[in-house]
């Protein structure tokens, strides 16, 4: 067995339930690797939703609360409330994460709360069999779609800007060394952190999209496609060109929320001890 | 004599008040009428006890944030109405499939949809019990009084930390929104109860497995004992059961808490307890049939009013025992007669035909129409 896995994975839950050739294995060898090298698994409080990506903190020795489609953001944010000194990590999926839980994503960047929510970009509903879903392209057949798809994609990582995340990125399976360095640096961001990993479903995604459902030609696929941009020129133009432009996009500092209301309290309890207010 | 001091508030800021001295400490929310002053009245008072009062995008997230900083290890609470009550209902099972205690208030207003936003019903006495899919059990609590927005805020806090269970304060607008004296016992003069967490090392702790009371020992996240907690139904070590651990754990979910019932199952009567005429009733409903019951007395006209503060699990043998002997029974409330198929269950007396004084609209009843019911009818 991997040495990670031998040290961070709950034994009893295994196997996993991922299919063959899914990306989630890469995501969570990925993180297992960032968490080891900063020694925070103690730390750790995971939450996750529904979904095949929402199982990726089951299998890991931490605390983990997987709750409803959807709701995995609110029920961190609980989390981080409880006790802020937690780090708080959200594993979630294109549906999951940016359809039934967009709300809840928006908001949650808005107030910059110090957590890493990593989406897991399949581009279908692959758990309830390959539906269309916010990330899946136009013209594209899938259970829901026999005619193609009319609705235009959700660029996760714009609306994450958009919302006021701290810092955004996005990488694919196809790039494991630079996702767990990006992990790496989401663990350690203080404030809202949105990680967007492109990854393979060979069995929907591949099978009803891209025409294989072989793990080599889907894993192949999101080599040729999603290509590293160092600025937000190439960014632009490799999003010109059809492709899918990953890379380490933005981070800023800005106050984080939980800091804000551990000041605030200060200060109302202050005000109050000096006979103010009830 | 209790030590403590006398308050005229809302009903609404009397629960807030007892929330904040039974330690909660989280609270999600979402404003809606007519339960809004609990939110404003949290965002006041948290922040001076180190607590966070967060007003959130929907009453979904209100109570899932509510769900995640109980199984953080922080008491928490959220409370709303109807149309938030609805979007609640999936986190309702949330909370009792994954076992966090909390809290959550309906101060109930007019429905279908949204209804009649400032006046008062009790249309949700089904879905308090029954609004999430499948089967679990909790305890629903019915107020009457400010004092009892109190007193049960407090009851409430207790049993979901003795039962992991969500509680439901089944409240209704004009308890919400009457001003009344509120007797606010010392914290000393009042029982806290907490969750019990595991002592035992992290190898041998089962975090769904029941100690004697029904109740799995609950450890806090980042309490070292590195739990799952999955919505699913699941088997003793937290992971996806198999067919007979599913419904072992389904079973033990809903005996936890209906196998216990003595110990929290309320029902009060007021009057003449051996009085051939009773009233049942609910929440704010009691106040105007004690009104009705007193003024029976006046005219001699024995009644009885048998008040049921613990509706759900519905509290079957102190309903019936409550109603011994009574030749007639009108169930008063303000709904097409919901809690009259319960008692119609629990009293299976082919003579008696169980009678529905119902006020729906939002109009809350005068004493006098209880006795000009029971003139108008027989």
């Amino acid at each position: 067995m991997n040495p990670l896995a031998e040290k961070y994975l709950r034994k009893e839950f295994l196997p996993f339930l991922f299919c063959p050739g899914c990306g989630d294995g890469i995501i969570v060898h990925s993180f297992l690797k960032a968490v080891d090298e900063l020694g925070i698994i103690d730390d750790l409080a995971m939450t996750s939703g529904i979904g095949c990506s929402a199982w990726i903190p089951v299998y890991m020795h931490a605390d983990v609360l997987k709750v409803l489609h959807g709701r995995a953001i609110p029920a961190a944010i609980g989390l981080k409330a409880s006790r802020p000194s937690r780090k708080v990590v959200v594993f979630s999926g294109d549906g999951d994460c940016m359809a039934i839980g967009g709300n809840h994503f928006i908001h949650a960047a808005r107030r910059n709360i110090d957590m890493t929510v990593v989406v897991v970009n399949n581009q279908i509903y692959a758990m309830t069999g390959g539906q269309v879903a916010p990330s899946t392209g136009v013209g594209s057949r899938t259970q829901t779609t026999p005619y193609g798809n009319l609705e235009k994609p959700l660029d996760f990582c714009k609306l994450a800007i958009g919302a006021g995340a701290t810092m955004v990125s996005r990488w694919s399976t196809a790039h494991p060394k630079e996702l767990s360095r990006t992990f790496k640096k989401a663990l350690n961001h203080k404030g809202f952190s949105f990680v967007e990993v492109v990854s393979q479903c060979p069995v929907q995604t591949g099978r009803y999209i891209l025409g294989s459902g072989s793990p080599q030609f889907n894993l192949q696929w999101i080599k040729d496609n999603c290509l590293p941009a160092k600025n937000p020129a190439q960014w632009a133009e490799l999003e010109a060109q059809g492709k899918i432009p990953v890379g380490d996009i933005m981070q800023v500092e800005k106050s984080e929320f939980m800091e804000e209301v551990a000041r605030m309290n200060q200060q109302v309890k202050e005000a109050a001890a000096q006979g103010g207010e009830n | 004599m209790k030590k403590g001091r006398i308050k005229v508030m809302l009903g609404n800021e009397a629960c807030a008040e007892a929330a904040i001295l039974a330690g909660c400490r989280f609270y999600g929310g979402y404003p809606i009428t007519p339960a809004t002053e609990i939110l404003e009245a949290m965002s006041r008072r948290l922040p001076l006890v180190d607590g966070l009062c967060l007003q959130m995008e929907d009453e979904i997230a209100a109570l899932v944030a509510a769900v995640g900083a109980s199984v953080g290890g922080t008491k928490s609470m959220t409370a709303t109405s109807g149309p938030g009550f609805c979007l609640m209902q999936e986190a309702v099972g949330l909370a009792v499939a994954v076992e966090a205690p909390v809290v959550i208030v309906n101060v109930q207003r007019g429905g279908p949809a949204s209804g009649q936003s400032t006046s008062t019903a009790q249309g949700d006495f089904y879905q308090a019990r029954y609004g999430s899919n499948g089967d679990y059990s909790l305890i629903v609590l019915c107020p009457s009084t400010a004092q009892e927005m109190f007193d049960h805020t407090i009851k409430a806090f207790n049993l979901s930390e003795r039962f992991r269970i969500p509680v439901i304060i089944l409240s209704d607008e004009v308890v919400g929104h009457i001003r009344e004296k509120v007797f606010i016992p010392e914290a000393e003069e009042l029982h806290f109860v907490e969750r019990k967490a595991p002592t035992m090392p992290m190898e041998q702790y089962l975090p769904f497995k029941a100690e004697e009371n029904g109740v799995p020992l609950m450890a806090a996240f980042n309490s070292g004992y590195k739990v799952p907690m999955i919505s699913q139904a699941k088997s003793l070590n937290g992971n996806r059961g198999n067919a007979k651990e599913a419904a072992e754990n389904i079973r033990r979910i809903v005996a936890k808490v209906e196998d216990y019932m003595d110990e929290f199952a309320e029902v009060q009567v007021y009057g003449d307890e051996n009085a051939p005429t009773a009233f049942v009733t609910f929440g704010s409903l009691c106040r105007a049939a004690r009104s009705a019951v007193d003024m029976g007395k006046e005219i001699g006209l024995a009644l009885r009013s048998v008040e049921v503060k613990t509706v759900w699990p519905f509290p079957d043998k102190l309903v019936r025992d409550a109603l011994a002997g009574a030749q007639r029974i009108v169930v008063a409330e303000m709904n097409l007669g919901m809690m009259k198929r319960e008692v119609e269950r629990v009293i299976r007396q082919p003579e008696i035909e169980i009678e529905l004084f119902s006020k729906i609209g939002g109009i809350y009843p005068q004493p006098q129409e209880f006795l000009r019911f029971l003139e108008g009818k027989r």
